[in-house]
């Protein structure tokens, strides 16, 4: 096969992986929508002066947490699970370049956040009048798809500090809980004390948040290219990529 | 026929810790060659090096053709592996995680024929997760052989498994013999060297200690058969010469090479004296013996009685 057709035929069989896993599913997919849901539930939906509703603020975080779910927390979790079972060396004895594995399965988190970025922008649409700024579209994709490259390689450097699959849920949410709630996801940045801005600002999660919110910004006139939240998150991207590249491991830790 | 795998002064060391000492390996296309040893012999890194996942120390090796260090990734099109510890993925059914692994070669075999072959085939459509341990054992040979490899490592394959599991593991790696692939397969248990191989490699602290086929191994240790019997209080002492002595349970032992005239001399001596022997049992020696003879004398433990 030629590595197109051998990236194909693992991405399928990652995304077949992933739709039949109960708890990588409910966390990625279900868990956002339940949080958009309460989050307008607690806060109401008022419609502002301006016409735009509320939720418009709380669609871009729940789009945030989505994405790093489906990247980072899949990623890490998964590739952690396939080593310290013997999968990643199973695969490491074939004719098959490790970096397919890999791509595959990063690839997956793409698609993955592809798909709620649909499903809560409709969600958003259909049940709180939040509207899809057809302007930012491009804008919104490359945030999107530049948010799931780089946040799926975080996941990758991270397998090698996650020394077992029993650890790999609690570290990445230990990484990741706080970081949503400094980084605007749960909380609005305007509503905490500065210095927490100021820490959430170090890492990429609260400038992927940024980068969404000017794409559903109502009153943002043009196509909306948030450059400087793009560079800080390529940026990280770019150094977990390396730090993959020198790092990864393929054999149990056991 | 050539040899499949060729090794020469193979050395492994971690720190000061040497793994494997200098052992020398050949195995020629079509045979099945059993490496045995105690946990911590040597085994698995000696494979783990054949197989191209870790580097050596020093030594020559060929596998295939190509030094494993070195090889292109078209060398693993003809290698299958049984890793000692690898789960299936869960969430995949039997044939969907044999079809996963068969896009990984450029010419494999067709996936329901590899599941028949290890007799997985009323469990295509199940998950992984649902099999038995014996099931997945097999899975994992399914997806070492799906992509039609001529040369099979299996590191340990029962490892672990209750008896039966075990006869019917070893019914799968001789349709192996059948297929004339060539298979280096280790093991701690002697009756499973001795069941499945051509050949037995013996190594002890990562050194050969022995080779060749059973009956050879047994030779050269020079057997000894035991015979014993649970003397009365009032019996006299048996003649010197046949090297009687108590043994822990409080039984007479006497070891010999030559059991015939032992036996001989003691039935004769017992009849003069009007002994009757109650209990009397001759025992030859198990292959677990000989194994535990064999790797004693490098290890040092125990003792071999000699």
């Amino acid at each position: 096969m030629s590595p197109i057709a051998l990236i194909r035929h693992q991405l399928n069989f990652d995304l077949l992986i992933f739709r039949r896993n109960p708890a990588g599913t409910f966390f990625t997919v279900v868990l956002p929508l339940i949080f958009l849901v309460i989050f307008t539930s607690i806060f109401g939906n008022q419609t502002l002066d301006n016409g735009a509703k509320v939720a418009t603020l709380y669609v871009p975080g729940i789009l945030t947490l989505a994405i790093v779910s489906a990247t980072a927390v899949n990623v890490a979790i998964t590739m952690t699970t396939r080593r310290e079972r013997g999968v990643l060396k199973r695969v490491r004895g074939t004719p098959v370049p490790g970096w397919i594995f890999v791509l595959s399965q990063a690839l997956s988190g793409v698609v993955i956040a592809l798909l709620m970025t649909v499903i809560i922008s409709l969600v958003g649409r259909v049940l709180y009048g939040v509207e899809v700024q057809f302007e930012t579209l491009p804008s919104l994709l490359i945030s999107l798809l530049l948010g799931a490259m780089a946040f799926s390689a975080i996941g990758l450097a991270l397998t090698r500090i996650i020394t077992s699959e029993d650890a790999a849920p609690a570290v990445t949410n230990a990484i990741f809980l706080p970081l949503y709630f400094v980084s605007g996801v749960f909380v609005p940045d305007t509503e905490v004390p500065s210095w927490v801005g100021t820490v959430g600002n170090l890492f990429p999660v609260s400038h992927l948040n940024k980068a969404l919110q000017e794409s559903f910004d109502p009153f943002a006139d043009g196509a909306a290219w948030p450059w400087d939240h793009w560079l800080v998150i390529a940026g990280w991207g770019i150094v977990a990529a390396v730090i993959t590249l020198k790092t990864f491991r393929w054999s149990p830790n056991r | 026929m050539g040899a499949a795998i060729a090794v020469e002064g193979l050395r492994m060391q971690y720190g000061d810790f040497v793994a494997v000492d200098g052992i020398d390996l050949e195995v020629a296309e079509g045979e099945i060659l059993a490496f045995l040893g105690a946990n911590g012999a040597g085994k698995t890194t000696t494979i783990e090096i054949l197989e191209g996942f870790r580097s050596r120390t020093s030594g020559r090796v060929e596998v295939l053709g190509h030094d494993p260090e070195t090889a292109p990734l078209s060398w693993r099109e003809d290698i299958g592996i049984v890793l000692q510890e690898s789960e299936p993925v869960p969430e995949l059914t039997a044939g969907e995680a044999v079809r996963m692994q068969a896009a990984y070669y450029s010419n494999p075999r067709d996936a329901a024929e590899t599941l028949r072959l290890v007799g997985l085939e009323d469990s295509a459509d199940q998950r992984t997760r649902k099999l038995s341990g014996g099931q997945k054992r097999r899975l994992d040979l399914a997806m070492a052989l799906v992509g039609n490899p001529s040369l099979v490592f299996l590191d340990e394959p029962t490892t672990g498994f209750d008896p039966s599991a075990r006869r019917e593991s070893w019914g799968m790696i001789e349709a192996l013999r059948d297929l004339g692939k060539t298979v280096l397969l280790t093991t701690h248990y002697m009756d499973e060297a001795e069941h499945l191989a051509d050949r037995i490699v013996v190594i002890g602290k990562g050194e050969i200690v022995a080779r060749g086929t059973a009956n050879e191994l047994a030779e050269q240790v020079q057997a000894r058969t035991q015979v014993t019997w649970k003397p009365s209080p009032t019996d006299p002492r048996p003649p010197d010469r046949l090297g009687a002595h108590i043994d822990e349970m409080g039984r007479v032992q006497i070891e010999t090479t030559d059991s015939l005239v032992t036996l001989n001399e003691l039935t004769n001596w017992a009849i003069e004296t009007g002994v009757d022997l109650p209990e009397l049992n001759v025992a030859r020696p198990t292959l677990e013996d000989i194994y535990l003879q064999l790797t004693d004398d490098v290890q040092g433990e125990g003792g071999a009685p000699s």
